[in-house]
């Protein structure tokens, strides 16, 4: 310990310039990252706002009461979270290396930058702005889509009542908004892959179906698995941005769409209710740590040089 | 590549028809907004929503931009935010991310562990928004809007990559001719990395101007609301249109409430779209190189 401070003490003299530099920057992450951080405390305590979350009280394990109370939905929201982000990570995943696959086989420059470009534009605006879209496609008056259905003889749908067709309206936005610029990455790695293998393939007379199979996927394998692992141990996390952005506050969807964050959320926000959310936001956190660890065990056996620490 | 077989002569078609088709679902929700936005209200009213305008009005446009109007001041704020919160960000990044760059200092690897470790571990939203309000006092004030989201983990760790891709040599070069660390900083290392830096500014600026989060958390004074949570009002919330019309002399029932929302939403992404073809270069570079372990 006296070393450590011994040789800081020398440090902060001869590199003054570089502490100065990252002053501004380190106490941003202690104000706004690690001080938070001490702060799960809160979730143990009585909170009392004169007090703060230092000076309040303990309580015990009182906040974690709801979770034999309401069990039920508490069930419910872990459902919901894993649920809907396995449907993302699997689907967004696939489509994005096929638009990664097909794209590398586009010769003409020109179309290819101008289709990228284009695909990759949606993920430059907010889910507020995609609620809109979405809202011009789904409203039930006035919507596209039912203008379509009936158009087509069918009776119109009350989207924004149908709890159960939400899965599938998030995944289709989901894929709407992020499979472009996905791809990007996956075809960063397909450059990546030696064009000799392609040459000597076509030369065997290989075709095009089976050099995709053989040589591209295999050769960006690595980066699927592990952009897979990283999503999976980030799997208790639900999309709070997403969720709230395009169901807000239409409690009618809740059934099907409401995630742990934006359940802490309401629980904050609307209930007031600091105990149960803070409970509730610490077992989030305290998984998703254990989680993002063994994952990253995980990938340190598959591939050492991967692994994010 | 002369050659092609049949079968691989339909794979290539087929990717040509597939980002075809991927383009025109990319583009179509921009289409419909617009369109409806400069439509009549009363043919919205009557036949829905279409891909393409009709009935030529541009009276959501003047009713958004009228006297008094919530989405001008909207917009100064969002400005405001995004100008000044994307110059504290690259300040403090630019800063921070060279000291992290610099290979002699010993708590270079430290310190960007602690960084690092913010994006895989946080305190939750509870401990964050008491942390935020009650300590730092950052609520209905500007600085709401961008202190929070002063420096990103992401960011940095980028920014350092790429300051450490210059060759050490040049700054060793520089420091025997004299050169002290500010100026490796600002005449060496700077000029070197503008194209990171622009990367760079641009995600700052795109994550500022479509914020809607510190908005939601930490304003509810609605002169402070950024363009996106004055979207999200009016989408949620129908009354905004009537105490909107308050203040303008139209009466409640001649507001084109649907074209009110596609307009406000047009000319928030306005910017996004008119700058778009000019920075998507730096966009697609920049993700390449973020896809490369910080």
């Amino acid at each position: 310990m006296r070393r450590t401070v011994r040789f800081i003490a020398t440090d902060l003299v001869k590199n003054k310039f570089l502490y100065l530099l990252a002053m501004p920057g380190l106490l941003y992450f202690v104000l706004f990252c690690y001080l938070p951080m001490t702060g799960v405390i809160v979730a143990f305590k009585e909170y009392r706002l004169d007090l703060g979350i230092f000076g309040s009280p303990f309580n015990g394990l009182d906040n974690f009461r709801f979770l034999t109370v309401d069990t039920a939905s508490v069930l419910r929201v872990i459902f919901n979270t894993l649920f809907l982000n396995a449907l993302f990570i699997g689907i967004g995943t696939v489509l994005a290396v096929l638009t990664a696959v097909l794209v590398n086989e586009i010769r003409l420059v020109i179309f290819k930058k101008i289709t990228q470009s284009l695909v990759i534009l949606p993920n430059f605006i907010s889910w507020i702005i995609v609620s809109v879209f979405a809202y011009n496609f789904l409203n039930t008056d006035s919507g596209i889509l039912n203008g379509w259905l009936q158009g087509l003889g069918f009776s119109p749908v009350n989207w924004y009542n149908s709890a159960g067709l939400w899965p599938g309206i998030l995944v289709v936005l989901y894929v709407w908004k992020t499979v472009g610029f996905n791809s990007i990455i996956y075809l960063a790695a397909i450059a990546g892959i030696d064009p000799e293998q392609y040459e000597s393939a076509s030369l065997d007379g290989a075709s095009k179906i089976r050099q995709m199979w053989h040589i591209t996927i295999p050769g960006i394998s690595k980066t699927i698995i592990i952009l897979l692992l990283l999503a999976i141990g980030r799997i208790f996390y639900g999309d709070f941005g997403m969720i709230y952005g395009l169901v807000g506050d239409n409690s009618l969807l809740f059934s099907t769409t409401d995630v742990i964050d934006t359940y802490v959320f309401r629980a904050l926000r609307t209930l007031n209710d600091v105990g149960m959310s803070s409970a509730t936001g610490l077992m989030q956190s305290v998984i998703g740590f254990v989680l993002v660890f063994s994952v990253n065990a995980a990938v340190r056996r598959y591939d050492k040089d991967s692994a994010l620490f | 590549m002369k050659h092609y077989s049949t079968a691989d002569k339909l794979v290539v078609g087929f990717a040509y028809v597939y980002m075809l088709v991927f383009v025109i679902v990319a583009i179509i929700p921009f289409m419909t907004i617009i369109s409806t936005s400069l439509t009549n209200e009363q043919y919205i009213r009557a036949n829905g929503f279409d891909l393409f305008p009709h009935d030529l009005s541009l009276a959501a446009y003047k009713f958004v931009l009228g006297r008094g109007s919530t989405i001008l001041n909207a917009y100064r704020v969002t400005v405001i935010v995004t100008v000044v919160g994307t110059l504290i960000s690259m300040v403090l990044t630019t800063m921070m991310a060279f000291a992290l760059s610099r290979k002699e200092w010993r708590m270079a690897g430290p310190i960007s562990f602690l960084v690092y470790f913010t994006m895989l571990f946080n305190g939750g939203l509870v401990p964050w928004y008491i942390v935020t309000t009650k300590y730092l006092h950052l609520y209905d004030q500007l600085l709401a809007l961008m202190l929070p989201y002063a420096v990103n983990a992401f960011n940095l760790l980028i920014m350092r990559s790429f300051i450490s891709t210059v060759d050490n040599g040049i700054f060793e070069a520089a420091k025997i001719d004299g050169a002290n660390d500010a100026q490796l900083l600002v005449r060496i290392a700077l000029p070197l990395i503008l194209p990171g830096l622009a990367t760079i500014c641009l995600f700052y600026a795109i994550s500022y101007w479509n914020d809607w989060w510190l908005g939601l958390m930490l304003v509810s004074d609605r002169d402070l609301y950024p363009l996106q949570m004055v979207i999200r009002s009016i989408t949620s919330n129908i009354s905004y249109a009537a105490s909107n019309a308050a203040n303008s002399s139209i009466a409640a029932a001649a507001i084109p409430k649907e074209g009110v929302k596609m307009a406000t939403t047009v000319l928030t992404i306005g910017p996004i779209i008119l700058l778009y073809p000019f920075l998507q270069r730096y966009f697609v570079k920049g993700l390449t190189l973020g896809s490369v372990k910080g």
